[in-house]
């Protein structure tokens, strides 16, 4: 599958044979699991099995909530609680699916930083982070109807909330969030269509998991370095690579057990700790909660969502010009649409030749003051659209959109990158010696 | 409906800064010690059976508990009462509609409590899991890491949080309260202290009470919290093991690579 050099499966007794000319399927999995990949990998490359195990996760816990849940307004909200009291287990797989939905959040933002700073997105690897992007989205739309479905206050609220967000556009914005509502307001028609998407997209998910998996098996995997591996010969391959199996399926699931062990640990003592209490009150469309705030992994994009208020002056020409078309509230639904189409186009907005991070010292500064901008985001997102918050989402806001549409464009010109190894095999040596000069030097084995 | 929201963020902020609070404000919550805090805490059966007492003789009068089988008080990691003794508690403390009977008769296990909705007071069943005590610092929440969520602290704060002031406004009265996040409830004190006599001589001044009440309802709320912390002490244990188990494997399929001459 992937360009690299490597051992293909070979059938070698008369059944195998008899399979691999009607279907290769074995070949597959074979060239699949054993795809040589850059031995230099360090501990950020985890995520992609973390997220794997997630989906895993969702579907076969979604799957058995599903058999005791009842997607209706005055049936929801108490079957939920009879799968918390009276289901075998069913407390357990209510708390696994909802902090799972959050598990997979942090594992995609690693995963997703992770790619920023190694810049797995340039080429040759931009069809799966363009991929990667459709899948982020898929899980935006995923958690957010799955949080609809207990019919608490705040799964009623939110709803309300964001599909006002398309009820924002110009003139076709009403239409466009009745039909999606399916009525006038969030009512059955709201949720039983939330309950049908929901079960829907990840599998959707899982398909474009499959072909963003395809991309980078097609393209080889990205490291640390950003050096390519070197493809003239199979031996050559194969001293800046080792197989996928064993090597890195181990190093995979050591580090999923580890991180099992701390979300087991929340699910176990804390189940609570991410979700909102106003969810544990039955949707009442005609009370208001005090607070209505997304989950925790919407936030920074609720922050920016926010930010673009009638007083700031690019949302005040921008209304000027459109002659009013473009109001406040439009403004901020295309920021926030915006930012992670932003993100999407990182591939053509960077112009550097280098893709690793760790080469560009100017890069690095910028790096992490977008990852801090997030994280300010985050907690931005959870405040009241007020002073001094409104300020500092716009300022986070701009600094979101600045490093992708000004830094990430102007660095590649003025940044002098440092030099980068020859072969992954000289960076995977400077870090563990290189093998023939330490079996000489060396006077005890390593035992 | 922007400035809705700006406007019920800010008072959701009042509530988070709590803390420094003046005669009209709210939002206080006290953090008292419960048996059922932290990774290893458990239900204090007696305190459950106390809680279950008051809640029977004075907060059934207004509020239900709908999503509670009276079944569920004979459960381990509950009141755990004997059978007999939930068979004899639901048939003599409520009755329920039935549609077969077209009639009240009275509860049997299998029954829920009855929900009561007659003065608009909000059922508890999981009033234990529907508020927060803890918000701070700064609105992060990050204290509930430490002291938890606080919906049982919230519960007896609200108890014993009346100041005894009150006022009127539109036909109803208020009961000035320094838990409450607007500073006036218009429950009013439900519990003054000695409400209720229990059987084992245990002291009934009103935090106590309060406090019993409060545990009952974080009960009633996660019933099955014991049973879900001893999956995660499990659960913790067998990863931690098979991390470690996982981490030598994956030390000893590197070493080739890593160390070619060993």
């Amino acid at each position: 599958m992937s360009g690299i050099p490597h051992d293909h499966y070979e059938p070698k007794t008369g059944p195998e044979r008899w399979l691999h000319k009607r279907l290769p399927i074995v070949g597959l999995l074979y060239d699949t699991i054993m795809i040589p990949t850059p031995k230099n990998l360090n501990w950020m490359w985890i995520w992609g099995i973390i997220l794997t195990f997630c989906l895993v996760l969702q579907i076969a816990t979604g799957i058995v909530l599903v058999m005791h849940y009842t997607p209706h307004v005055d049936m929801a909200f108490a079957s939920v609680e009879h799968i918390m009291r009276d289901v075998n287990g069913g407390f357990m797989l209510r708390y696994l699916h909802a902090n799972g939905a959050s598990l997979f959040f942090v594992a995609v933002y690693l995963h997703i930083f992770r790619g920023l700073y190694y810049g797995s997105y340039k080429s040759p690897r931009e069809v799966t982070w363009i991929i990667g992007m459709l899948i982020y989205l898929c899980m935006m739309g995923t958690a957010f109807m799955g949080y609809v479905l207990p019919w608490g206050q705040m799964s009623f609220w939110g709803a309300t909330v964001i599909t006002g967000l398309f009820g924002a556009i110009p003139f076709i914005g009403e239409p466009i969030q009745t039909w999606l509502l399916g009525g006038p307001a969030v009512d059955n028609a709201t949720l039983n269509r939330f309950f049908s998407l929901h079960y829907l997209l990840p599998f959707v998910i899982a398909a474009l998991v499959a072909v963003h998996i395809w991309a980078f098996h097609s393209t080889g995997n990205n490291n640390p370095t950003g050096v390519d591996v070197r493809r003239g010969s199979k031996a050559e391959a194969e001293k800046d690579t080792v197989p996928f199996w064993p090597y890195y399926v181990i190093k995979d699931v050591f580090a999923l057990a580890v991180i099992l062990a701390v979300f087991w640990a929340i699910v176990g003592f804390m189940p609570n700790y991410l979700g909102h209490p106003d969810n544990y009150i039955e949707a009442n469309p005609l009370s208001t909660p005090a607070h209505i705030v997304p989950e925790w992994y919407f936030l920074p994009f609720y922050a920016i969502l926010r930010a673009f208020t009638s007083e700031v002056w690019v949302v005040q020409i921008a209304s000027a010009i459109t002659g009013g078309i473009v109001d406040a509230k439009f403004f901020g639904v295309l920021a926030m649409f915006g930012a992670i189409i932003a993100m999407a186009l990182a591939p053509w907005l960077d112009t550097s030749s280098v893709r690793s991070g760790k080469y560009r010292p100017q890069f690095k500064w910028w790096f992490w003051l977008l990852v801090i901008d997030f994280i300010a985001l985050m907690w931005l997102g959870a405040m009241p659209a007020e002073e001094p918050y409104a300020s500092f989402s716009l300022i986070g806001a701009a600094y979101w959109f600045g490093y992708f549409f000004v830094i990430l464009p102007l660095l590649g010109v003025f940044e002098k990158p440092l030099p980068q190894p020859a072969t992954i095999e000289e960076d995977f040596e400077a870090h563990y010696g290189k093998s023939s000069e330490k079996g000489a030097t060396s006077a005890t084995p390593a035992e | 409906m922007f400035r809705k929201l700006a406007l019920s963020t800010a008072v959701a902020l009042g509530l988070a800064t709590g803390g420094a609070f003046a005669a009209g404000e709210g939002g206080h919550v006290e953090d008292y010690d419960f048996s059922f805090e932290g990774p290893f805490g458990t239900y204090d059966q007696m305190q459950l059976q106390r809680g279950l007492q008051i809640y029977t003789e004075v907060c059934s009068a207004c509020h239900g508990l709908r999503y509670v089988p009276f079944r569920t008080l004979g459960d381990e990691g509950g009141p755990q009462f004997p059978e007999d003794q939930v068979r004899a508690y639901a048939a003599q403390n409520f009755e329920v509609y039935d549609e077969e009977l077209e009639d009240f008769r009275p509860a049997i296990p299998t029954d829920h409590f009855p929900a009561n909705t007659s003065v608009g007071a909000p059922d508890l069943s999981l009033m234990a899991k529907a508020r927060a005590g803890f918000h701070g610092p700064y609105g992060t929440g990050l204290s509930q890491l430490f002291n938890g969520m606080g919906g049982a602290e919230y519960i007896a704060s609200i108890l014993t949080g009346y100041t005894g002031e009150t006022k009127e406004e539109a036909g109803t009265t208020f009961y000035e309260n320094h838990a409450f996040s607007t500073g006036w409830i218009s429950m009013a004190p439900p519990l003054a202290g000695e409400d209720v006599e229990f059987a084992d001589g245990h002291p009934n001044e009103l935090h106590h009470e309060a406090q019993d009440i409060a545990a009952f309802l974080m009960w009633a709320a996660e019933p099955k919290m014991m049973a879900r912390k001893h999956a995660g002490f499990v659960g913790v244990v067998f990863l931690t093991l098979l991390s470690v188990l996982l981490y030598l494997t994956n030390k000893r399929i590197w070493r080739p690579i890593k160390h070619k001459d060993a």
